[in-house]
């Protein structure tokens, strides 16, 4: 497959990918916070084409779970009763984008409550919350490689310019982080932010802490380029014509450092989701009721619910495909910048 | 010699640079153990105050850096208010544990992926190749969280090893063979997810730096003398290959340790993984700083391993050092 076709391919499946998580109203059937305390646990439920007497129908539906008899935990489908799955519907409202409101549905039901991937200790329904989660999670990694690229451009940029004993500091520094294993640096930076907080306000620590953490890497990278663009003739010229530092560094020598951001934000985007759902799978991160990916996992460290609902492990599976196609379109971007460094830039920790 | 003293100052600096920045942080906190304390009506405010001064809390940053870095050169590493206990046996019965898992860990990973990758840079392109990048690529989207839980779940579900923790009840009465069995199933998962997270970052770059050398005409050469392959892969490619091999295991250390950190909470290991999640959320202040600080360690000496690894292997080290 040609490099630009093979970019263009993975730009398609995240830019997918993000619109479902986007429209999670739309796409999820109900409120993310919204209770059923009479259906604790329910595992994930069947759409069925064919019925009992094995009739085809072209309208999907489902059977409600009851309890089986004699047990308290265990549910069977009941057969007696079949609900239509309804596409299209109007059910609970929410707010587009946080802006237009409406109540569309992609699929629901009006009868009984579908759980496709069932539902946890508060009868909340799994899938809505995965694709409410993927909303905190997501902003959470963009937002937090926003700040790392920021601040890695502006050292990197400082230190390769002014050069120096500045640049000596700066990159004694910046080894310092990069030596650090990743994780003891966050529960670091971590363990030394307030603790009881609002979620709002946990979320925008998360989003410092994952921030503050990978900047060195950028931040060598910009220096490179910017120790050899400095002396090119257009640069040159320019500060002959009397242009400020200011003036050069963002004129002439910020777009030069384009390309090696943009990769750096492919690269970083995956490793800081997951960096928030490991936070928040640790309760260090995004509080209850407020769900993401991370804290979707949270309740598998009791015992009894490993034990017992596996369907709570489902959240996990939802970062991979973001994964792939964050992964994919590096090695995309890698290919056409350098075609023979593939291997050496995609180790994929930030340390 | 001057090669290793000047890696062995390199380590000291970085060790010291992250006891700065942790403290540092440290200084930024809002709140600390003894706020909890105060919200006991039962301790009076005198108390509290007697306790800070005790452990110095009162004083200002660079006098209480002063006084642990006195301490720590004393073998001190700080005080637990959590657990009344000095820091330091706290830390070493958990780094223990840790070390046991990442070494193994650690191990079997170059164990497996130094032949996986040489032996597909050897069918470069071919079918083999083909399969080992597709099974790294996969492990590589698969993060090792998601790994490790899964990995928790089958067990749970087949009962094939045990869950969480180190030993078995009544690990003291076994046999030395039958606790080395025990110990070994418990260490089991663990390590696997360990493993498998780190795997495929290394093979691929075995792979990666192996290919390049590949093409070198002094292993063409080697290959008209009739040297047989398999000499010919890992007595001359894969040595003179090693050298970003010996700076990537230092890298690999560092995943590892993260990775150990995460792992040994999911799994509940021992290790100083939910130590230092269990201070950070007690505000154990010095448990942290040292649990931090012995981490680097680790990495520090595992560097420095890897160094004089690199010193042996590669003779283009050994020549640049002794003529500077």
């Amino acid at each position: 497959m040609s490099q630009r076709l093979k970019l263009t391919k993975w730009l398609v499946v995240l830019v997918v990918l993000h619109c479902i998580v986007v429209g999670a109203g739309f796409f999820a059937p109900y409120n993310p916070v919204e209770q059923d305390r009479e259906h604790p646990y329910l595992p994930p439920m069947r759409v069925h084409l064919m019925d009992a007497q094995n009739h085809f129908h072209l309208r999907p539906f489902f059977h409600p779970l009851r309890l089986r008899t004699g047990s308290f935990d265990q549910y069977e489908e009941d057969t007696t009763s079949a609900v239509p799955l309804r596409f299209f519907t109007r059910g609970a409202a929410y707010r587009l984008l946080g802006l237009v409101p409406s109540r569309l549905h992609l699929f629901g039901s009006t009868d009984a409550r579908i759980y496709l991937l069932g539902s946890d200790a508060y009868g909340r329904d799994q899938l809505s919350r995965i694709l409410y989660g993927g909303q905190v999670s997501l902003l959470a990694g963009l937002l937090g490689a926003g700040v790392t690229l920021f601040l890695g451009a502006l050292i990197g940029m400082a230190a390769g310019y002014f050069g120096g004993w500045r640049d000596e500091l700066l990159m004694r520094v910046a080894e310092l982080f990069l030596a650090l294993p990743w994780l003891y640096l966050l529960f670091a930076l971590r363990a030394f932010l307030p603790l009881a907080v609002s979620p709002i306000q946990a979320f925008l620590l998360v989003v410092a802490v994952i921030g503050m953490v990978g900047w060195a890497r950028p931040a060598r990278l910009v220096r490179g380029v910017v120790l050899s663009v400095k002396e090119r003739d257009f640069v040159r010229a320019a500060r002959g014509f009397g242009g400020s530092d200011i003036y050069l560094l963002r004129r002439h020598i910020l777009p030069e450092t384009a390309s090696v951001l943009l990769t750096q934000a492919v690269i970083l985007v995956p490793q800081f989701v997951l960096a928030e759902m490991t936070l928040s799978f640790l309760g260090l991160g995004v509080p209850e009721p407020m769900s993401s990916w991370g804290n979707l996992l949270a309740s598998l460290q009791q015992y009894s619910v490993l034990v017992s609902y596996w369907w709570m492990y489902l959240p996990a599976l939802a970062i991979v495909p973001f994964f792939l196609g964050y992964l994919g379109l590096a090695s995309a971007l890698q290919q056409r910048t350098s075609p023979y460094k593939i291997e050496e830039q995609s180790g994929w920790n930030p340390s | 010699m001057r090669y290793f003293l000047r890696r062995t100052l390199h380590a000291v600096f970085l060790l010291f640079g992250v006891s700065l920045l942790t403290f540092l942080f440290s200084a930024l906190t809002p709140g600390n153990y003894f706020d909890e304390m105060r919200l006991n009506p039962q301790i009076s405010p005198e108390t509290i105050a007697a306790l800070r001064a005790q452990y110095q809390l009162d004083r200002p940053l660079p006098i209480r850096y002063a006084h642990w870095l006195n301490a720590v050169a004393h073998g001190e590493l700080g005080f637990s208010f959590a657990y009344n206990s000095p820091v330091a046996p706290l830390l070493w019965v958990r780094a223990r544990n840790t070390l046991l898992l990442t070494v193994t860990a650690t191990l079997f990973a170059w164990l497996l992926a130094l032949p996986l990758g040489v032996w597909s840079a050897a069918r470069f392109g071919q079918a083999p190749d083909r399969v080992v990048s597709w099974t790294t690529a996969t492990l590589l989207v698969i993060p090792d969280l998601v790994l490790a839980l899964g990995l928790l779940i089958l067990a749970v579900r087949t009962g094939w090893f045990p869950t969480g923790g180190l030993v078995s009840v009544g690990y003291e009465e076994f046999s030395p063979l039958h606790k080395l069995r025990d110990l070994a199933l418990h260490m089991a998962l663990p390590v696997l997810a360990l493993v498998l997270a780190a795997l495929p970052m290394l093979v691929r770059h075995v792979r990666a730096s192996v290919a390049e050398v590949f093409d070198a005409p002094f292993l063409r050469a080697a290959l008209g003398h009739g040297i047989p392959h398999r000499k010919l892969l890992y007595g001359y490619a894969l040595r003179a290959a090693a050298n970003p091999l010996v700076s990537l295991f230092g890298f690999s250390l560092g995943t590892l340790l993260s990775g150990s950190l995460l792992v040994e909470v999911v799994m509940s290991w021992p290790g100083l993984g939910p130590l230092l999640l269990e201070s950070i959320l007690a505000r154990d202040l010095y448990v942290v700083i040292g649990g931090v600080l012995l981490s680097m360690v680790f990495l520090v000496a595992g560097n420095l391993f890897a160094d004089v690894l690199l010193y042996w292997t590669d003779p283009r080290i050994r020549t640049a050092a002794s003529t500077k």
